[in-house]
């Protein structure tokens, strides 16, 4: 288990470091010279080369690099060329709006997920089969953004049931916060929905056929309990999967949905940044999605090794 | 299985149990859901191919006399929008933007993704390097990747095609990679390197041809996600620019008028989802087909 645990964080370290290289990288291709644009309109020579030397420019690139690293480690991400404000400051009011509504969609997600592929692996040849096999269908084909649309046209506008847009934070009011959570979590929540479903079906089905349900039929276990204990358990596992191999997904949705449900979150932060061409927010974005994306990874590959003793053996015989 | 299904085959360096070619097809075919997803995908290609026929309108003909006129309105089947602009013209000229943008991505992917994954799959050595690089670019979500090469080169038609085909290319190594070693442990394999084959003959010649089959289906469920991926960052502004028609920016620009006419927001988003679900019904037929163990699932 030690092995296996020092093995994977080696690796986690290794992504990161290369993904830091990418999105330095990145900065370096932006159009235009920092130093220039730091320099405002009425940029004289010696005003840019003094700039140039505040911020390292004229130092050799491995150097550059390290120093963007250190000032990254230190929670030092710059400030909003538009706001003036430090880019972890906004940050830190973003993060908590998406982790929320992430949060939300993924319980969503689960919920509907599993219920819908447990019921269509045990009912075979039924309407409800039917019924759940569609739902995972259409929710794999429907893009999100427009599912957000059309409820916010019938839910919010229509029937007014719900509020169509905007946030209350949880602090102030915590019923007000969920009514404005609550229909972009199930927004994003229906693909990850879709994907769950499928394969805790999937799953299931193998289940189903293993010598131990076998077992537990015979032991004279009441139906209910083989599928929802037993086989169940099993199928849990794929969750904890799919969530680390849809994190991306995830991620990207949020962005989306913030938008269309005026949600001021991470999404929101990111698109405004790209618009207004405020490149340390853009690059403050990138890496903290991808920083986040490699550790969240490294946590469910840890829990799963949790669940699945068979993981931590594997791991160790390779 | 019935008894018809056996393979007979014996074309050498073929491996047994999955269906090829004529079999493929009729299994296919005994698939409704599969047939329907493969006729509606045939029309929806010929509609955006033709699309300059088909088109009542010109997608950029603007007509002030005639905006926000409801589906069915004499001249325009399904309305038109804020500018009097033809919504069928637009669907079938954005349909074609996003067939382009899915298709090419996936190619981008699969010319990358597929010699990594050989090599991953083939080579023991190099396969922690290609996982490394594999897990790098999983890192950078579609969306924020789209969002730094919109910074860097700009938002257009190709980023976009850029970003949704470098976030595909993971998907397509992982499988390549497990078809590799499938294939690499199989005897004929054996027996090409025992006649003294060369590695690189032994991929090209025996590896690839087998793991064509898994790259298609993985290529027909890669395209409706890249189709989508295309309408979300044209939604967002950081994909095809108006007023380009794209299915996408339809949708950003229905948004300001859909109470007032919501079918500006509602064709566009059933024409994205006709093209999504066709793909993906045909594909889980062509997985069903290709499986060996059957049409269990």
């Amino acid at each position: 288990m030690r092995r296996y645990l020092l093995r994977r964080l080696g690796q986690s370290a290794v992504t990161l470091v290369l993904s830091t290289m990418v999105v330095f990288a990145g900065v370096r291709a932006l159009p235009g010279d920092p130093a220039r644009a730091l320099a405002g309109e009425q940029n004289n020579p010696a005003q840019v080369a003094a700039i140039r030397a505040k911020y390292g420019l004229d130092d050799p690139v491995p150097v550059q690099y390290w120093h963007y690293l250190t000032h990254s480690l230190r929670g030092d991400l710059g400030t909003s060329v538009r706001t003036g404000i430090p880019v972890s400051d906004m940050l830190r009011s973003a993060l908590p709006v998406t982790a929320e509504l992430s949060l939300l969609a993924l319980v969503v997600a689960t919920v509907i997920g599993v219920l819908a592929g447990v019921v269509a692996a045990t009912r075979r040849g039924t309407v409800a089969e039917w019924v759940a096999n569609g739902f995972a269908l259409l929710g794999l084909s429907v893009p999100n953004f427009w599912l957000g649309l059309m409820t916010i046209l019938w839910l919010a506008v229509g029937l007014e049931l719900l509020p169509a847009s905007g946030y209350v934070p949880f602090r102030e009011s915590p019923g007000q916060n969920l009514q404005h959570m609550i229909l972009p979590a199930l927004v994003l929540g229906t693909q990850l929905a879709a994907v769950i479903m499928r394969q805790t079906r999937s799953s299931m089905l193998d289940a189903l056929e293993t010598d131990y349900i076998r077992t537990a039929r015979a032991k004279g276990l009441r139906e209910r309990t083989v599928v929802w204990v037993h086989g169940l358990r099993n199928s849990l596992i794929v969750v904890v999967t799919i969530v680390g191999l849809q994190l991306g997904a995830l991620i990207s949705g949020a962005v989306v949905t913030e938008r269309i449900f005026a949600l001021p979150g991470f999404g929101k932060l990111t698109i405004d940044a790209v618009f207004q061409r405020d490149y340390p927010v853009i690059q403050a974005v990138v890496l903290v999605t991808a920083t986040a994306y490699i550790v969240i990874n490294l946590l469910v590959d840890l829990l799963y090794s949790l669940i699945d003793p068979r993981i931590r053996v594997s791991g160790e015989a390779t | 299985m019935t008894v018809t299904e056996i393979d007979t085959d014996l074309d050498p360096g073929r491996e047994a149990g999955r269906p090829r070619g004529g079999r493929l097809f009729r299994r296919l075919r005994r698939s409704p859901l599969a047939m329907t997803g493969f006729v509606v995908l045939t029309l929806a290609v010929l509609a955006a191919v033709l699309a300059p026929v088909l088109a009542p309108y010109s997608p950029d003909h603007a007509d002030f006399s005639a905006v926000f006129q409801p589906p069915g309105s004499p001249g325009h089947l399904l309305g038109t929008d804020s500018l009097g602009r033809d919504i069928l013209s637009r669907i079938l000229f954005g349909a074609r933007a996003s067939l382009l943008v899915g298709v090419l991505s996936v190619l981008l992917a699969l010319v990358v993704g597929v010699p990594l994954g050989l090599v991953a799959g083939y080579v023991s050595a190099l396969d922690a390097v290609v996982s490394r690089l594999t897990d790098v670019v999983l890192a950078f979500p579609f969306l924020i990747l789209a969002v730094g090469l919109a910074a860097i080169r700009g938002a257009s038609l190709s980023n976009a095609a850029l970003a949704i085909g470098i976030s595909q290319i993971p998907g397509i190594i992982r499988v390549t990679r497990s078809e590799t070693l499938r294939l690499k442990s199989l005897d004929y394999v054996a027996a090409a390197v025992a006649e003294g084959a060369t590695d690189l003959w032994v991929v090209v010649r025996h590896i690839l041809p087998n793991a064509t089959s898994v790259l298609i289906v993985q290529a027909t469920v890669a395209i409706p996600g890249a189709i989508l991926g295309e309408a979300v960052l044209s939604f967002l502004g950081l994909g095809i620019q108006p007023p380009s028609p794209s299915l996408g920016t339809m949708l950003s620009e229905a948004q300001d008028s859909i109470s007032r006419a919501p079918w500006t927001a509602v064709m566009p988003g059933i024409a994205i989802m006709v093209l999504t679900l066709a793909f993906n019904l045909f594909g889980d037929g062509l997985r069903d087909a290709l499986d060996p163990r059957g049409s269990r699932r």
